[in-house]
């Protein structure tokens, strides 16, 4: 009895849960916009010498007790794909800002290159450089920096401002912008009339208004309560996916970086320790360091649907024999199954005695009665309501609704509890 | 004692620089000096035909406009109570003067101001010389202007610009210094040049502070306008002055209370021009 796989590609056994999913585009393989060659970065006056010793391995508490310079950044090296958001991650001190500041050349990089679609920052002279500002990054900023003499409309058109376009032009681009993060009829305040969520709201207008292909966000909403952080984080990844921004976040706080769905970069005394899926980190964790900096982390809101899902032993289609089905089910000793179309967009669910129910020469979806279904991209915390709900394994797809597979409790539980006892032995 | 370091010979260099400087540009500033007192002297006769009574009603308007009708009432009191005490034609004279020196400390202390803020060297030279020109006893500074502008109103104005730019200067620097570098930074991210950061956002947050320094000149000036008379400034100083000389305490006091009043007025006035230019 061959299982019936009406896909168009693989279903992994239940052992081996690697399966590659349909649009989740894999962000290496997009063209690189940012490229980050071996940055360094020390601050102080005897830069030069610090930077041998840095060059020479030399930690930075032997450098800052000989030299010191501060290391802000030692050797860093990544880069940024064509409408990622990647987040820069690390503890208090680690070098995210300094590392985010060096792109835009707000903080002179001491070593390395850093190119923006194959144009070197590094090395432009403070005209380009200022052109390259106004047009190619937006920036927000962990405390609004918004200019309290300036109304929101004021604040929002200062990047189109300073670029020199004319006011009615200016005017509709900024609106647009304040539209955008939905602060309509709010343009003439001025920010101190605005409450926190609100200022970052117009602080990211702002940055979105000269529509540079960069966002810059420094702790963009480390101000801001919980709840509307959490708001904050669903708009922006709505807004990237509508505006096909790329965006460089940094943040400290692991959750953040989960809800934004990107890659992570993981920064440690200014040095890069990993880089990858937030799955992947905690999946394989590069050092002690990383592993602690993830032990904390809700496994169940990182874990993906997709990574758990079992094969179905039998699938029907729509324009199969019913009473054939029936008895091709009673022969596997299955009670009941999902139905999927010809093009293998699932239909629901049905079982034996349904189907022999059904009249001589109807079609088999008369059997077929509606059943729960989980997208492949939720998190195992989005689909644990669901599957609780449901006495059989629940079917999933994507974002087409084809069928890709199951997911049942005891996958679930197996893969939770795997992945806390121990992260390096989850696979 | 017997004291073998010889004693450094301040007073002759400072003349032998003086000698130097009058021989070489006295005639210069002398010619300047001429032209601008007889602007000053036309500029207080023209100011001084207005009647009475437009003037008090310009500044009751003026003070409406940046407070409210309590300033406007109580400047337009205070005016008329110069007028009543037949104090007019001095009060206006060391008003032209006050506002002449104001202007000028403006003029020049804005520019120096912001330039120290900016670079730190500039600042390094100005701050010593900024404390020296506010401690030092403000009658030395008449010695110089004689010999240069020579015995008049233009003497006055030197003498008290020197005086009273410093906090011009010093809230310029300040301000600008004070504005958070979040806010510069913003402004660099954006692409701004020197200049558009400066315009656009550097001075509007540094106003009320400028604003402030430009108030405690106004005050210095004021405070000044008694020494001036010495050497011919004219004005509510002479009132006082001669008033000393004379032993006539009443008439030196009513004098006093004659600037004082001037000062309160204008004191209220450019606070509540400060405090307008506050951002909300
Ligand atoms: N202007 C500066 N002068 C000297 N040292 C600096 C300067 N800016 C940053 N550093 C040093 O560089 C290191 C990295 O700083 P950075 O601000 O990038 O950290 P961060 O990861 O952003 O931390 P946080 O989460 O607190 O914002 C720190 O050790 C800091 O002391
Ligand atoms: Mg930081």
């Amino acid at each position: 009895m061959t299982a019936l796989v009406p896909f168009n590609f693989d279903i992994g056994s239940a052992a081996s849960p690697s399966i590659k999913m349909p649009g989740v585009k894999t962000a290496e393989k997009r063209t690189a916009l940012i490229e980050v060659q071996d940055v360094s970065k020390v601050f102080g006056d005897r830069s030069a010498e610090a930077l041998t010793m840095l060059d020479a391995g030399e930690d930075r508490a032997a450098i800052l007790a000989r030299t010191g310079t501060a290391v802000g950044l030692n050797h860093v090296s990544f880069d940024v794909a064509e409408g990622e958001i990647l987040v820069v991650m690390g503890l208090s001190g680690s070098g995210k800002s300094t590392m985010l500041r060096c792109l835009n050349r707000l903080i002179e990089p001491s070593s390395g290159t850093i190119r923006v679609r194959g144009a070197d920052v590094t090395a432009m002279a403070p005209a380009a450089l200022r052109d390259f500002r106004r047009h190619s990054f937006g920036m927000v900023f962990q405390h609004f920096a918004l200019f309290p003499h300036r109304t929101i409309l004021g604040n929002v058109e200062f990047g189109l401002e300073v670029q020199g376009m004319a006011k009615p032009a200016r005017r509709d681009s900024a609106m647009r912008a304040i539209e955008l993060v939905g602060l309509k009829g709010w343009d003439a305040r001025y920010p101190s009339e605005l409450s926190g969520g609100m200022k970052q709201r117009a602080g990211l207008a702002r940055a979105l208004a000269a529509d540079a292909a960069v966002l810059l966000m420094d702790e963009a909403f480390s101000a801001l309560d919980p709840l509307i952080r959490r708001d904050m984080q669903q708009e922006l990844v709505e807004l990237q996916r509508r505006l096909q921004k790329t965006i460089v976040f940094v943040s400290h706080d692991l959750d953040e970086a989960i809800a934004l769905g990107g890659r992570i970069v993981l920064m440690k005394d200014g040095a890069i320790v990993q880089v990858g899926t937030a799955e992947a980190i905690l999946a394989h964790p590069a050092t002690p360091y990383v592993a602690r900096f993830v032990e904390h982390i809700d496994v169940a809101s990182v874990l993906k649907v997709g990574a758990l899902l079992a094969a179905v032993p039998i699938v029907l289609r729509s324009q199969e024999d019913p009473a054939e089905a029936a008895n091709r089910m009673e022969a596997a000793g299955c009670g009941n199954t999902l139905v999927v179309d010809a093009a293998g967009r699932l239909l629901g669910r049905t079982d034996i005695a349904a189907l022999r129910r059904v009249p001589n020469g109807q079609g088999l979806e008369r059997a077929v009665r509606s059943c729960a279904r989980v997208a492949a991209t939720a998190s195992v915390k989005q689909a644990l309501p669901v599957v609780a709900a449901e006495a059989e394994a629940v079917a999933v797809v994507d974002e087409d609704g084809r069928l890709l597979g199951t997911i049942d409790r005891v996958g679930i539980i197996n893969a939770l509890a795997r992945r806390s006892a121990n992260p390096e032995a989850a696979s | 004692m017997n004291w073998s370091v010889p004693r450094i010979p301040l007073d002759t260099w400072c003349d032998a620089a003086l000698d130097w400087l009058t021989e070489a540009l006295s005639g210069v500033t002398r010619a300047i000096s001429h032209s601008v007192s007889d602007w000053i002297a036309e500029l207080t006769t023209l100011l001084q035909a207005v009647p009475p009574p437009m003037i008090i009603l310009a500044f009751g308007l003026l003070a409406w406009r940046v407070s409210g009708w309590r300033l406007s009432i109580g400047s337009m009191l205070g005016f008329a109570f110069l007028w009543n005490l037949r104090l007019w034609d001095p009060m206006v004279t060391t008003l032209v003067m006050v506002v002449l020196s104001t202007a000028a400390s403006i003029a020049i202390g804005l520019p120096l101001g912001i330039v120290a803020a900016l670079n730190a060297r500039t600042w390094r030279v100005v701050a010593p010389c900024m404390d020296m020109a506010q401690t030092m006893p403000s009658f030395v500074y008449l010695i110089p202007a004689i010999p240069f502008f020579g015995l008049g109103p233009v003497s006055a104005c030197f003498a008290t610009v020197i005086f009273a730019m410093p906090p011009t200067i010093r809230l310029t620097a300040l301000g600008i210094l004070q504005v958070p570098g979040e806010l510069t930074e913003a402004a660099d991210a954006f692409g701004t040049t020197r200049w558009q950061k400066l315009v656009k956002v550097q001075l509007p947050l540094a106003l009320p502070t400028i604003m402030a320094g430009i108030n405690q000149t106004i005050m210095l000036s004021l405070s000044m306008v008694v020494i001036a008379a010495m050497i011919g400034a004219g004005g509510l100083g002479r009132e006082v002055w001669s008033a000393i000389q004379r032993l006539e305490a009443g008439r030196g006091f009513q004098a006093g209370v004659a600037i004082a009043v001037l000062a309160i007025i204008l004191d209220r006035i450019t606070q509540q021009v400060s405090r307008r230019a506050q951002p909300r």
